[in-house]
């Protein structure tokens, strides 16, 4: 119960944040941070807990983008409404792509360039369908109101942190629930998992559809936060990437690693960003640097570092 | 819409375009074979490599063919030190961790590129760049029917090191059963960073090929990464003729399903292989069953 | 009100070491001042383009045309009704994504800039005018071309180039008064554009408006990027056979599709690109000789009679490996507005820079729009020209007024 109260404190602190920060620059980097936390934590779910690495979380997060602005703009849907059914959506998708996949027994790399490419076959079909803009994108008019779910920067800071809890509160329930201990099982070996008679699909099906709606919990926030998104936004690589790399740099299949991870990415970030000068290029090289010495020296991810110091 | 007059120059193309995928897949299946690694920074290395041919024709004059023999040793060498300095020490063995590492090498070679070389799209003339070759009335451009003897040349030379040397037999010992390899007394970690090397020595056979025909600049490797991950997956994991006869394939799919479907839909098809041959046999359809 | 600010700032450096110790560690290194826009010393522009990322070439031209404006400004003793203050700028880099331009402009914000320019791309410009929006901070579009960005009503975002509909609709007028005075020789059209934003919403417009005029759209063919190969869309152009090609697309695949079609040995009466193209670039030209004469563009670009273009294209072309382009002398000429506007509003104040650049009637720069005039922030004088690569130069056919020399049309190639 330790873990859940930690979940309640962070909670509390950075609900606290807005009434003592004011810096638009501050308050934004630490919205990136909760929302690059999320993406994280639902790849950590899926990859962490149970071994199934994906290329392709962008097919989720798109799938909740693209419901939030369809629904809003073609059938205008209020986007409070919107937002369950681009979660429904996002998990539908992920149940879709789990069934053929583990129907198939699809593992290790197989499994993550299966997602890579759903999220391609998606990225050509949003830039081909009338509904989704094509290659126009889709651009979420301004109307700033909390019933149209746009806020402030306090409010959204608030929405992307009710998000987060969720998803850290379903990676305490796999840490400590029978289910988890079933998805570790299955991650650490499929043939003896079964062997203790764990359902392993419907554990992997589960997990992934878990997955798939709090990615799109991602996708809708970022329509809601940056009002426009297109295929390349939506399903491109660089949103699989950075799910996958929060997670990893953190430390995967723990329930702090992704929010430890996204920080220190962010951070890093946002250093090289403003500290290397005006040179185009340099800022990332060191991002790139600095990535992979902290692999070197952190092979567990940050968290696996931590918990060996308390060793 | 299709019209037949279309369709036969159609396959030419595609299957010409094809050999320029298999060059740079085989590379990828090699290197995927005998590490079992996905290497993200395949795209950034082939995108060093092109710089390197445009370099060597811009203010050296060599022309890319004969470019030939001073990339290929380099990207090896690279390739090399690439693996036995960072990737295979830093990553412990771990595959999430050679995930990122491949990741943030990829970010540093665009960037640097970027840095040394700027962002400007850059191309070569060469006199034969706008040459045809009339194959049945259809016009095929020459650097890409070059390409497509380069890639059947690359490919023979491979299968040769693979199944006819020490270092071939040592490589597949490794790719089969590392430990067992070690136990007797294969240096792994030289085959791997051999492996690496050769898969890098691919990219720069392949630039020499790509060059005349195309174009460089720091992210011109993204275009061909996922293409390179379908022609490996489609031909089996670690299979040489696979990745050729992949190639070939995803070549005519990609160049006849943008006839029929509209050249940005029609990429749809490769995609939707890709996902059929992982679901029905990921071994490929010419690797053997893992 | 003071006391009130005081306490606000003690407050929030107390609590950012406990709260939020990690960012706000980044942000003292950075050593940002609390206190929005200094009154005295230089005044702050943020500048931001894409220089890394998949939109670099343009981001990084673009910053150069600010560059040579603002030190050319400061060189010539910076805003004179402020007492000389120079210009001091904050250039910053969204690395081609949207969101990272919102932070950007965060971040500028608190370095306390009084205005913001550039964006360059029509994703980035309408995320970074919104988070500008939010402080008021007027906020000047270099290029982005998608009308929306003009069209919700934000009071902060001004832009002085056309965007796509207005190239668009002078686009399809001057290639009617082409055909028109030639006898009209041209009566299909083909047009291949790429996928995203621009090359798609660019092809509706035209697929939407060319049938109108009596032109018949064959077939509209839509590309990826990067597309590797052009062999099948030539083909399918030389099945088609229409007498007008019209590509909207970006620089890389513009050069394949080209080439392409000259290796094919298909030549249309006319290739005639809106928006991007190779008649508008200095680079085409010089490394394709060949392929580029007679291809035209409906594009950004200056009045090539005036000093202060040529002077500046000498200038830039003196630097090495660099060409004059639209990103270029669109960004120089936006940092010049801004300046006018500054010097106008003779304050550091945003509200008051706005209102300057609002009422800004600016007609000392080298494009053909006449003096700015913003109405819903879309300066309406902006027009594009029609260019045509003749002997090895590019050159200004169309309109009469700006035109260096007579069209060819159709092209005998």
């Amino acid at each position: 119960m330790r873990s859940l109260a930690a979940i309640g404190v962070f909670a509390l602190l950075i609900a606290l944040v807005p009434a003592m920060v004011d810096s638009g620059y501050l308050l934004n980097a630490i919205i990136m941070t909760l929302y690059a936390a999320l993406l994280g934590q639902a790849w950590n779910i899926l990859g962490g807990f149970g071994g199934l690495f994906s290329f392709g979380h962008a097919v989720f997060f798109g799938t909740g983008a693209y419901a939030m602005a369809v629904l809003q703009v073609n059938f205008g849907w209020n986007a409070w409404v919107a937002l369950p059914a681009a979660m429904v959506l996002g998990g539908a998708v992920g149940g879709f792509i789990g069934a053929l996949s583990f129907r198939y027994g699809l593992r290790g790399s197989y499994f993550a360039l299966v997602t890579l490419a759903f999220a391609e076959v998606f990225r050509v079909l949003a830039n081909t369908f009338q509904f989704t803009g094509a290659g126009v994108g889709l651009m979420v008019p301004l109307k700033e109101s909390a019933l149209n779910m746009q806020f402030g920067k306090t409010g959204f800071l608030y929405l992307i942190l009710s998000f987060l809890i969720a998803a850290q509160l379903v990676a305490w329930w796999i840490r400590h629930s029978r289910f988890g201990a079933w998805l570790q099982a299955v991650r650490d070996n499929e043939e003896s998992a079964s062997a203790l008679g764990v359902d392993v699909f419907r554990v992997k099906m589960l997990a992934i559809v878990m997955a798939g709606m709090l990615m799109a919990c991602g996708g809708a926030f970022y329509v809601q936060y940056l009002h426009y998104i297109d295929p390349h936004l939506a399903f491109g690589a660089s949103v699989s990437v950075q799910a996958l790399m929060a997670a990893i740099v953190g430390g995967i299949g723990s329930v702090w690693g992704p929010l430890v991870g996204a920080a220190a990415l962010q951070l890093l970030g946002e250093l090289t960003r403003n500290l290397m000068g005006d040179a185009p290029g340099i800022n990332l090289i060191v991002y790139g640097v600095v990535l992979v010495l902290m692999v070197n020296f952190m092979p567990r991810g940050i968290v696996g570092l931590a918990t060996r110091w308390k060793r | 819409m299709l019209e037949l007059s279309i369709l036969f120059p159609a396959l030419l193309n595609g299957l010409t375009m094809g050999a320029v995928y298999a060059l740079i897949a085989l590379g990828l299946t090699l290197i995927y074979g005998v590490l079992h690694i996905i290497n993200f920074a395949h795209g950034a290395a082939l995108m060093m490599a092109l710089y390197g041919v445009y370099y060597l024709k811009d203010s050296a004059g060599i022309d890319p063919y004969l470019a030939l023999p001073v990339v290929i040793p380099v990207m090896f060498a690279a390739g090399y030190a690439l693996q036995r300095g960072v990737i295979g020490r830093a990553s412990h063995g771990k595959d999430e961790n050679i995930l990122l590492v491949t990741l943030g090498i990829s970010i540093v070679l665009e960037n640097l590129a970027l840095f040394l070389f700027r962002s400007d799209t850059r191309t070569i003339d060469t006199p034969y760049t706008l040459s045809t070759l009339d194959i049945a009335g259809a016009m095929i451009s020459l650097p890409k029917v070059v390409a497509f003897g380069g890639a059947l040349v690359t490919a023979a030379v491979l299968l040769l090191i693979v199944y006819g040397t020490d270092l071939g037999r040592a490589i597949r010992a490794c790719a089969k059963e590392r430990q067992g390899a070690k136990l007797v007394g294969i240096d792994v970690d030289h085959v791997f960073a051999m492996s690496f090397g050769i898969g890098l020595a691919c990219l720069g056979a392949a630039a020499c090929f790509l060059l005349p025909a195309y174009y460089v600049n720091p992210t011109v490797g993204n275009g061909f990464v996922l293409i390179a991950f379908t022609v490996v997956v489609l031909g089996g994991m670690g299979s040489f003729s696979g990745a050729l006869l992949g190639g070939f394939i995803i070549g005519i799919v990609e160049s006849v399903g943008g006839l029929w479907l509209g050249e940005s839909l029609g990429q749809i098809g490769i995609f939707l292989i890709f996902i059929a041959v992982l679901l029905f046999r990921p071994q490929g359809l010419f690797g053997a069953k893992a | 009100m003071s006391a009130n600010r005081s306490r606000r700032k003690f407050l929030k450096q107390s609590t950012s070491m406990t709260a939020a110790a990690a960012a706000s560690t980044a942000l003292g290194t950075l050593g940002f001042p609390s206190i929005v826009s200094a009154q005295s010393g230089p005044i702050k522009i943020g500048i931001v383009h894409p220089v890394t990322g998949a939109l670099s070439y343009s981001g990084q031209l673009s910053r150069l045309g600010a560059q040579i404006a603002v030190s050319e400004i400061n060189e010539a003793g910076g805003i004179k009704s402020l007492g000389g203050a120079k210009i001091d700028a904050v250039w910053s880099d969204a690395q081609s994504q949207p969101q990272i331009g919102v932070a950007e402009v965060e971040k500028m914000n608190e370095a306390g800039v009084s205005a913001i320019l550039g964006g360059y791309a029509s994703a980035i410009c309408l995320a970074t005018t919104q988070a500008a929006a939010k402080y008021n901070i007027p906020y000047v579009v270099d290029v982005g071309v998608a009308d929306q960005i003009v069209e919700r009503g934000l009071k902060n975002t001004f832009r002085f180039a056309p965007g796509y509909s207005i190239v668009s609709r002078e686009g399809i007028k001057y290639l009617h008064i082409l055909n028109t005075v030639a006898g009209k020789p041209a009566k299909t059209v083909v047009i291949v554009h790429e996928e995203s934003l621009f090359g798609t919403g660019t092809a509706n417009l035209l697929a939407r408006d060319l049938p109108g005029m009596g032109y018949e759209v064959k077939e509209v063919i839509k590309h990826a990027n990067p597309t590797r190969d052009f062999s099948n869309i030539v083909l399918r152009l030389k099945a088609i056979n229409p007498d007008i090609v019209i590509p909207a697309n970006y620089y890389d695949e513009y050069v394949l599709l080209v080439r392409t079609m000259r290796q094919q040995g298909f030549s249309p009466k006319a290739i005639y690109s809106v928006l991007g193209g190779g008649a508008s670039s200095f680079k085409f030209v010089k490394q394709f000789p060949d392929v580029a004469n007679g291809i035209m563009d409906c594009n950004h670009w200056y009045n090539a009679k005036d000093k202060r273009a040529i002077a500046l294209r000498k200038k830039v072309e003196a630097m090495k490996d660099q060409f004059f382009t639209y990103e270029v002398f669109l960004n120089y000429q936006c940092v010049y507005l801004l300046a006018d506007a500054i010097e106008r509003a003779k304050s550091r104040d945003r509200a008051a820079i706005t209102d300057a650049l609002a009422n800004s009637t600016w007609d000392k720069h080298f494009m053909p729009y006449g003096p700015t005039k913003f109405v819903n922030g879309q300066n309406i004088g902006a027009m594009p020209a029609v260019l045509q690569v003749q002997k090895g130069d590019i050159r200004v056919v169309l309109p009469n007024t700006l035109a260096e020399v007579e069209p060819v049309f159709p092209w005998k190639a």
